[in-house]
């Protein structure tokens, strides 16, 4: 059973600019996590803690008890999965060869023919199978995204987080990929993060939702249809909005409305 | 599985590698072949397929040819050499280019040249021969060369060991170590500036004989074999620095570990061979058109290619303007320039 804690932490570039204050945060349970909020709120910051690719100025951050700071990079990577937001690789290898970087915790030297078949697999499931000798970057930025969420999934980690899965992909394909991490949440009993801009996405998908509010802050942790409230839209990305619930889904739907000018959060 | 599309997939693949395979062999053939011309190329008539022969009954102690001593003393150091620094310089620059992401990142980006030819001229200028005899160029070079990566090396602690951070940083030491060398040519007489001139072209007539090999060919062996170990964290490195954390790489550290080895495997050639360029900016590139940009086989390709072109411009050198002689440096120059605007105009597909 995987558990990430999050406790006391902030975090900043340098002492005057902190970035997150007083994150606390515990995910007990797999599904899928949807992390929403403004601009700069920190939401990356967040998870790059989790995966300790930057380390808290002060709290602790906790994987299954043990403290996040005090373990090797690679005992982090072998339960937390981490795809990044964009990437495109200086000099870039086949779609094969970039995925398979994905199990590199788990290979030795030369590619095993269970991890190609594990890449073949992953392939498949995002419709990239055709893709596997071109080269990386020739690829169109939805590709780029299907390869680098395809290097996530081979990974096979515990935790897995997505900065930002659905951007550059088209409607189908951020409907699609979302769906199938919940469903692999699901499946694979695993914790999934995503960070999310869609707000009707995210209450679609997710099973849990965790809002961040300026000035880098957990506003609120829950259920869609407890966090996605007219009232949070409003107080932390200072826009009104109208929520309906689908019938179908029993999911909030929100209307976006106008922008409240001239917020506090304006600065 | 038994999915077709799968095998086909799988055999796709593997060809790939069998293709790369390939390349590897036919650079190793054509070195073969090019040391055995290098050979033969000087005042005394030697045949082609003569060479082996004489370096086979060296080796075996069976010392029949009169040759022996022209072939193994004066003309076989030379191309020894050759392979070595061009196998290095080619490394190197895979390397750099791979952990800086950046196309246009060499041996020397970080000052190694600049360090090394400040050492250079410090020995031939002030008269150093005399404290430290004849190898005096070749130990201040060293020595000069490793000052601009470890000052980087130093620099990263405080700030951080980007990629631009680190191309910056080389630019400003080489600026540094280039005035102070400019300093030092401005009072150095005019038989002094005539050896850095041609020092700081480079060439593989400064090898003067077996002595000068051991060293170059150990840390440039060494280079090798650790850049090999490497290579698969070179290729998670390359995907950037979040994820190769995220894969559980320190990728500041790895950073200055390789600017640390390339540092030292360029500054043990070029403190024996003096500046030679364009090998170790150029090969990578010809290399990754052919057989793409996996390090793992990326630097054994590379380390062979850059040892068959450093031979091939050396040859060239040495037979245009025969009996005259044109160093390594120069042809390399005249024959990297061109294909670096080939291949910029090339870049057009973004294929890298």
């Amino acid at each position: 059973m995987t558990e990430v804690v999050i406790k006391d932490v902030d975090f900043g570039y340098s002492e005057d600019h902190i970035v997150l204050h007083d994150i606390n945060l515990v995910i007990d349970e797999p599904g899928l996590y949807c992390i929403i909020g403004p601009n700069g709120v920190g939401k990356s910051t967040m998870v790059k803690c989790v995966s300790k690719i930057v380390t808290p100025l002060k709290g602790q951050v906790l994987l299954d008890g043990e403290d996040v700071a005090k373990m090797k990079h690679k005992d982090v990577a072998k339960k937390v999965g981490f795809v990044p937001a964009f990437s495109q690789d200086a000099f870039s290898m086949s779609v094969i060869n970039t995925i398979l970087i994905g199990r590199y915790n788990h290979q030795k030297w030369g590619s095993r023919e269970k991890d190609l078949e594990m890449v073949y697999k992953t392939m498949k499931l995002l419709h990239i199978e055709n893709l596997g000798m071109r080269n990386y970057n020739a690829l169109s930025a939805g590709q780029h995204q299907k390869v680098s969420i395809a290097r996530g999934l081979v990974q096979e980690p515990a935790i897995l987080i997505l900065d930002e899965p659905t951007a550059n992909l088209d409607v189908k394909y951020q409907v699609y990929v979302m769906e199938m991490l919940r469903a692999i949440a699901v499946e694979r009993q695993m914790i999934i993060m995503t960070i999310c801009h869609d707000l009707n996405i995210t209450s679609k998908y997710a099973h849990k939702v965790i809002m961040l509010a300026r000035p880098g802050k957990i506003h609120a942790v829950g259920a869609p249809e407890d966090v996605l409230t007219e009232d949070n839209i409003r107080e932390v990305y200072g826009i009104n909005c109208r929520i309906f619930t689908d019938e179908e889904t029993k999911k909030p739907y929100v209307i976006l409305g106008s922008a409240i000018m001239g917020m506090a959060e304006d600065y | 599985m038994g999915d077709s599309k799968y095998s086909e997939t799988v055999d796709n693949y593997k060809r790939s590698i069998r293709l790369k395979l390939i390349f590897i062999i036919a650079c190793i053939i054509a070195i073969v072949v090019v040391v055995s011309y290098a050979v033969t190329v000087g005042a005394v008539d030697i045949g082609f397929f003569e060479v082996y022969a004489i370096i086979i009954d060296h080796i075996t102690g069976n010392i029949t040819s009169d040759y022996d001593y022209i072939v193994f003393d004066m003309r076989l150091p030379r191309v020894v050499a050759g392979i070595i620094a061009g196998a290095g310089l080619a490394i190197c620059g895979v390397i750099m280019q791979s952990v800086l992401k950046n196309p246009l990142a060499d041996p020397y980006t970080t000052g190694v040249s600049s360090g090394a030819s400040f050492g250079a001229t410090m020995a031939m200028t002030l008269g150093m021969s005399a404290l430290l005899g004849d190898s005096s160029v070749v130990i201040l070079a060293f020595v000069f060369s490793l000052v601009p990566t470890f000052i980087i090396a130093m620099m990263s602690k405080f700030a951080n060991a980007s990629p631009t951070t680190v191309v910056m940083a080389g630019i400003g030491v080489m600026y540094l170590f280039n005035a102070m060398t400019t300093v030092m040519m401005l009072w150095a007489n005019s038989s002094d500036l005539n050896r850095i001139f041609y020092w700081q072209v480079g060439s593989l007539a400064l090898i003067k004989g077996w002595e000068s090999i051991p060293i170059m060919f150990a840390v440039v062996l060494v280079g090798l074999i650790i850049s090999m170990i490497l290579s698969g964290k070179l290729n998670v490195l390359a995907t950037g620095d979040d994820s190769a954390k995220a894969l559980g790489i320190n990728a500041d550290r790895m950073r200055i570990f390789t600017l640390v080895l390339t540092g030292v495997v360029s500054a043990a050639i070029v403190s024996y061979t003096g500046l030679i360029g364009f090998v170790g900016l150029v090969t990578p590139h010809i290399v990754r058109m052919f057989i793409g940009a996996d390090n793992r086989y990326l630097i054994p390709a590379s380390a062979l290619f850059g040892a068959a072109l450093m031979l091939i411009a050396d040859v060239i050198g040495r037979v245009v303007i025969y009996p005259s002689a044109l160093p390594v440096g120069v042809v390399m120059a005249f024959i990297g320039g061109p294909f670096f605007l080939w291949m910029v105009i090339r870049r057009s597909n973004k294929a890298w």
